[in-house]
């Protein structure tokens, strides 16, 4: 071996002129290397493949003059980004390419935001400076950020957008997810803007329990609140049964009662066994109540808990008491104060206790408790951050009980811990957590939620948009939402909304529900008289609408007092009522109002004028649209809807102001009666 | 030098054939497939078919297949299995079907938006693979917003279908509005014609002034969105529907 190489150290190094030339080649030779890796890059191998697609394409000369060989990059400083994704993505701005179903070589599909001004990392994550796949997309031990998966990429959007957009369905729906199931109440979101989310859900106070049900309920609810509903937001905390039966014990002992609630009703309860559900009906009561049916289909809304076990749970007399006045037990609550009088009252109540289900606490016995259970109870109810949720006398609600989230988009990896056979990423993190909580660990007390894989989505989903770089956008590029105002009217009529809970439904200068009508502007839009008739008798304007305005009893002061309210404060500034008058409209117009209805605009398509020829279902019936509405607001809306409530469905048609004039004559001479409508 | 290279060349190639091994045997291995106690005749669909989610998402419903044997009774503990292109996960990615003769998976679609064609298959007693394919569609940004605009606008005339939140109107008009699904007659109209209609209504091609004009109220942008959508989940399905992402069946069965 020696020998051998001592001969090729001879041959190649003999003389000075050969040695020059050997090393002269060795060094040529590594002088290559550069330019043979640039060479057999991988980019390089992508565009050479992109041209040879492109080739046999119809439209292969755009194509090709569009193109541009070599390392691509957008570079935008006040965003500290340098993608240079492109030099393989070559066709992203080919419309063209559209069709194309393998990378890199597709269209970007449409979006509202150029590639030139936000690059790619800003939505896609990624390392936008890296020119090979696996060093672009995954992350490596030098890299953090791997490429964020399709179905998170509308976090990307919720980065700027502090809104809600209507392209964007899954940052929506998690973002409401995390405010109203509970998330905000342990854990703190601060947004970049210096606001900090709130929850939008009010779990009751804890400190008067043992008024409105059995401590047996509470074991059981405590347990799997499941069972009870399945609709429940509490989620479940896996307790053993020596700690559950504590909990409930220490709540029982630390509840305090309330005068009204132990009272119990002289009336009795109807004979008439229809008088219940009728009553439930007439109420509308399952505008925010559901009940399940015997199909085990959920009937009514989701603004109150479900009522179908609501029998095995409450006690009679708190019953009575709240349907009497829920206010007096919970002054937050969203339940309107019906004004039931006493045999209404004592036959609502029959009706709900009556929903019940034998099996619920069939298995809970438990023994008095003993001031050591009670003791320990009170510990748990501290430990577990209880009081984060629920007002409980004599506990603090705990202050950053969990993790802070205001940055959970951009927590790095090696700060997480895995599961075994899980991917090590962030999404994979927070959807497995959200998932199954208690799984990561010995001692954590984050509950059991019983979230859809779609829901959990969601909500990975909005909280990947909380991130660094939501941070440090420059602020220019941040877009506000409209946050919910904290409007309260004033006065007297202003408590007896409260006390109605208007806002739980309607929605009056963005704040409320969102299930009735806004009335931001109802006092130009209604006639004061039908207004007061309304507020007697509440009919339905729309035939297909299963929520309805429930009728609330209210006196004649009440009445007056809302509408006179109602009437002056919410005026829409650009329409004035009196401007226009509610009769003495010719002939002519009426009937070129007439024409219009039923031939250019053909409104017959979603309004009903006529119940005998029309059809239409979308919007109110018009047949007594005159006695309802003021002339110059049905001017206005013709002109405009969409200015006077946006989003409406009522397409803005410019109409001319003769048009608008005779369609406004025509409507404002439907006053019901059909004689005289039949008359003209 | 010469004399080394082809020692060398082999050395990679088996660090190649080796590494090719390991991957190979690595897939096997995590496609431990549950054991068939049974084997039916036919594989139809239960529901979960021509289903409409948004690029990488879930699909709103599970897919349902059922396997029956030769009369049509329901098979159980047959084994079925997903697959579709890369991209598309099933949860899970196969199973044997219960007491009804049916398997459930929740479907997440690929991270492009076009039509995904899925596969389930299953072996009958001769080991003959019978297969069932089922159509879904993902919804890149545009498309989505399209769908919203439908959900907002338009949906109401042109669904047929009433839900529990949604009472249809399409009995209630004379002249009756096309669905947006019903690709023979919506695939056959150009981008323009169905721009113009939007935007003017109707009358704007002498078809009915029942389709108001939509022009003053959504933007041009909105309403380019919302072909995007009709041309997405037209059926049969439109030119511009986007791509179709097809199962490349690389194993060797």
């Amino acid at each position: 071996m020696k020998e051998k190489l001592t001969s090729l150290w001879k041959t190649l190094f003999a003389d000075s002129v050969r040695a020059f030339g050997v090393v002269s080649v060795i060094f040529l030779a590594s002088l290559a290397i550069a330019p043979a890796k640039n060479f057999f890059s991988e980019w390089r191998h992508y565009q050479h493949g992109y041209l040879k697609m492109v080739r046999n394409r119809s439209d292969a000369n755009t194509l090709q003059r569009h193109f541009q060989g070599g390392i691509q990059q957008v570079w935008l400083p006040e965003l500290s980004v340098v993608d240079r994704c492109n030099s393989c993505h070559v066709g992203l701005k080919e419309a063209s390419l559209a069709d194309v179903p393998t990378q890199p070589y597709r269209t970007h599909p449409v979006i509202p935001h150029k590639l030139d001004q936000f690059g790619c990392t800003v939505c896609h994550r990624g390392q936008g400076a890296a020119t090979t796949v696996a060093e672009a997309h995954s992350s490596t031990l030098a890299w953090e950020q791997p490429i964020l998966p399709a179905k998170y990429i509308e976090s990307s959007c919720g980065q700027c957008h502090r809104g809600s957009l209507p392209g964007t369905p899954q940052l929506n729906q998690g973002r409401t997810l995390l405010a109203r199931e509970g998330c905000l109440h342990c854990h703190t979101v601060k947004l970049p803007d210096g606001r900090t989310l709130k929850a939008t859900d009010d779990p009751p106070s804890l400190s008067h329990i043992a008024d409105k049900t059995t401590r047996e309920w509470i074991f059981a609810w405590l347990k799997d609140p499941q069972v009870y509903t399945s609709t429940a937001t509490m989620p479940n905390f896996k307790l053993s049964d020596d700690d559950t039966r504590d909990i409930s014990a220490f709540l029982i002992a630390n509840s305090t009662p309330l005068a009204g609630d132990t009272a119990t009703l002289s009336a009795k309860a109807s004979s008439d066994p229809a008088a219940g559900p009728s009553l439930y009906g007439e109420s509308f009561c399952a505008s925010c109540h559901a009940v399940q049916n015997a199909a085990g289909n959920m009937v009514g809304g989701d603004v109150g808990p479900e009522l179908t076990k609501v029998g095995s749970k409450v006690k009679p007399e708190w019953l009575q008491a709240w349907l009497r006045n829920p206010r007096a037990y919970d002054p937050e609550t969203g339940m309107p104060h019906y004004r039931f009088n006493d045999s209404q009252v004592a036959t609502l109540a029959g009706f709900l206790l009556a929903k019940s289900d034998s099996d619920l606490l069939a298995k809970v016995s438990l023994q008095p408790a003993t001031p050591e259970q009670i003791a320990h109870g009170k510990r748990l109810v501290t430990d577990y951050g209880c009081a984060s949720c629920h007002e409980i006398a004599g506990i603090k609600k705990p202050e950053n009980f969990a993790p802070n989230l205001s940055q959970i988009g951009s927590k790095p990896v090696t700060q997480l811990v895995f599961l075994p056979g899980m991917q090590h990423s962030l999404p994979d993190y927070i959807a497995t957590k959200i998932k199954q909580p208690r799984a990561f660990g010995q001692g954590l007390k984050m509950p059991q939620y019983t979230f859809t894989p779609a829901q959990i989505d969601s909500l990975t989903t909005a909280l990947l948009s909380l991130n660094d770089r939501s941070h440090t956008l420059p602020p220019a590029l941040a877009v506000p939402g409209t946050p919910e105002s904290d409007y309260q009217p004033a006065g007297k009529a202003g408590k007896l909304m409260t006390d109605l809970a208007c806002f739980s439904c309607h929605r009056i200068n963005r704040h409320g529900g969102d299930m009735a009508p806004d009335l931001t502007w109802e006092g130009s839009s209604v006639q004061r008289e039908w207004l007061v008739q309304f507020f007697k008798n509440p009919g339905t304007l729309r035939p297909s609408l299963i929520r309805r305005m429930p009728r609330f009893n209210l006196t004649d002061g009440e009445v007056n007092e809302l509408t006179d309210y109602i009437m002056t404060v919410y005026q829409n500034p650009a329409v004035d009522r009196d401007s226009m008058p509610l009769s003495g409209y010719s002939q002519g117009e009426v009937e070129l109002g007439r024409q219009l209805f039923y031939g250019k605009y053909s409104c017959q398509g979603c309004h009903i004028v006529d119940t005998k020829t029309d059809k239409g279902y979308i919007g109110p019936t018009l047949t007594h649209v005159g006695s309802r509405l003021t002339a110059a607001w049905i001017y206005q809306w013709m002109k405009n809807p969409q200015s006077l409530r946006t989003g409406t469905a009522e397409p803005n048609r410019a109409m001319s102001d003769e048009d608008a004039r005779a369609l406004t004559a025509f409507l404002i001479s439907q006053k019901g009666g059909s004689k005289e409508v039949a008359n003209k | 030098m010469t004399r080394y290279s082809p020692a060398i060349l082999l050395l990679m190639i088996s660090v190649l054939a080796m590494s090719v091994a390991t991957s190979c045997s690595h897939k096997t291995e995590s496609a431990a497939l549950p054991k068939a106690t049974a084997f039916g005749a036919a594989i139809v669909e239960s529901s979960g078919g021509k289903q409409v989610a948004q690029t990488g998402g879930l699909l709103p419903q599970p897919v349902v297949v059922q396997i029956n044997d030769e009369q049509g009774t329901a098979v159980a503990g047959a084994l079925v299995e997903f697959a579709a292109a890369e991209g598309v996960t099933f949860d899970p990615a196969n199973g044997l079907t219960d007491s009804s003769g049916q398997v459930t998976t929740n479907v997440s679609l690929g991270g492009m938006a076009g039509r995904y064609p899925l596969t389930a298959f299953t072996f009958d007693k001769s080991h003959k693979k019978v297969e069932l394919k089922l159509d879904e569609i993902a919804l890149g940004y545009q498309q989505t917003l399209g769908r919203q605009i439908n959900d907002q606008y338009c949906e109401r005339c042109h669904n047929p279908e009433s839900t529990a939140q949604r009472v249809s109107n399409y009995d209630n008009l004379d002249v009756k509005p096309h669905p947006f699904t019903e690709g023979d007659t919506l695939n056959k109209m150009s981008d323009a014609d169905l721009t113009a209609i939007i935007t003017h209504g109707g009358p704007a091609l002498n078809k009915s002034a029942l389709m108001p004009a939509w022009g003053n109220t959504l933007s041009k942008a909105d309403i380019q969105a919302l072909i995007s959508y009709i041309r997405a989940i037209a059926d049969p399905p439109s030119r511009s529907a986007g791509p179709v992402f097809v199962y490349a069946n690389n194993s060797k069965n």
